[in-house]
């Protein structure tokens, strides 16, 4: 059966769940981020580079 | 296992896998989030034994990241694999994020069972050394702008802190310590009763699929960094 009362101990329980999830949801975002945006400026300079007249072109 | 130290092959065999990673962290910790939730109180400490669900999956890989660090260490100093020097970097930030958070549910679970939030005892004391082994990684990578260089240093600090794992694991059995010896891995079997011992299973399983999914996300972006900081000397060689 699902507990929620966590009384009187709410105030310590709680905190340490939140905390926990916020600092989870943090390294999740963050990896992701940086997934997306390495990834996008590599895919820039790849195109970029293929481009005819480009520097690798040459 | 060498084989996959080409970032390459590394690529391919961690596209299809990492997905998995994160869809199997997610439901892992769903279900131990409802275990724990589900479980009874426990009859002496009433329900602060759910912080034990957050904190002893958080302490337990935080010290196990730390490993995977200092062995990645190891390899990217000695044997100069490229992808070591990428798996120790991208293991420092959730490593230090998680022993944070043993430190922190740590501290609110102190207060109303022992009635402190903090000592200076052998446990807590090393944990805290442990924390700042990993802030002393993180800070003098980036405080050196020479990528080589920045590596080999934070290697040596990453294999230095090797020495602190075993003090941390043994700190309650050395020394006399307000924190509590262990319970779960100890001769004799676990202390543990399974109404508590499942939900602390499944959360450490999803902790330790968490950060394996972060990780190899980590380890991939920083294969593309790698790949986009060559194409851009390459680029201002030829401009």
């Amino acid at each position: 059966m699902l507990d929620l009362d966590m009384s009187p101990y709410g105030a310590f329980v709680w905190p340490a769940w939140a905390i926990t999830a916020v600092v989870m949801a943090g390294l999740v975002a963050r990896a992701l981020a940086a997934s997306k945006r390495w990834k996008a400026e590599l895919k820039r300079l790849e195109t970029e580079a293929a481009k005819p007249g480009s520097e690798a072109d040459a | 296992m060498f084989g996959l130290a080409n970032p390459d092959r590394f690529m391919r065999f961690t596209r299809p896998v990492t997905p998995v990673a994160w869809a199997v962290a997610v439901l892992l910790l769903l279900v131990g989030t409802w275990l724990s939730f589900t479980a009874p109180g426990d009859y002496q400490q009433g329900d602060t034994v759910r912080i034990m669900f957050v904190h002893v999956p958080a302490a337990s890989l935080g010290l196990m990241i730390y490993g995977a660090l200092g062995v990645s260490s190891f390899f990217a100093l000695v044997f100069r694999h490229p992808l070591a020097d990428a798996a120790a970097r991208a293991a420092a930030l959730p490593g230090a994020a998680y022993t944070a958070l043993a430190l922190i549910t740590g501290a609110l679970w102190g207060q109303p069972m022992w009635g402190t939030w903090w000592v200076w005892d052998a446990r807590l004391t090393s944990v805290l050394v442990l924390f700042l082994f990993y802030l002393g990684y993180m800070a003098l990578r980036s405080a050196i702008d020479d990528e080589a260089k920045a590596a080999r240093a934070a290697a040596v600090l990453g294999l230095v802190g090797l020495i602190n794992l075993p003090i941390v694991k043994f700190s309650v059995d050395w020394w006399n310590t307000l924190h509590q010896p262990a319970s779960l891995l100890r001769a004799g079997g676990t202390s543990l009763d399974p109404v508590f011992l499942w939900p602390l299973l499944t959360m450490m399983a999803g902790f330790g699929a968490l950060f394996l999914a972060i990780w190899l996300s980590a380890i991939r972006t920083e294969i593309v960094r790698r790949r986009v900081m060559g194409l851009r000397a390459r680029a201002a060689q030829n401009a």
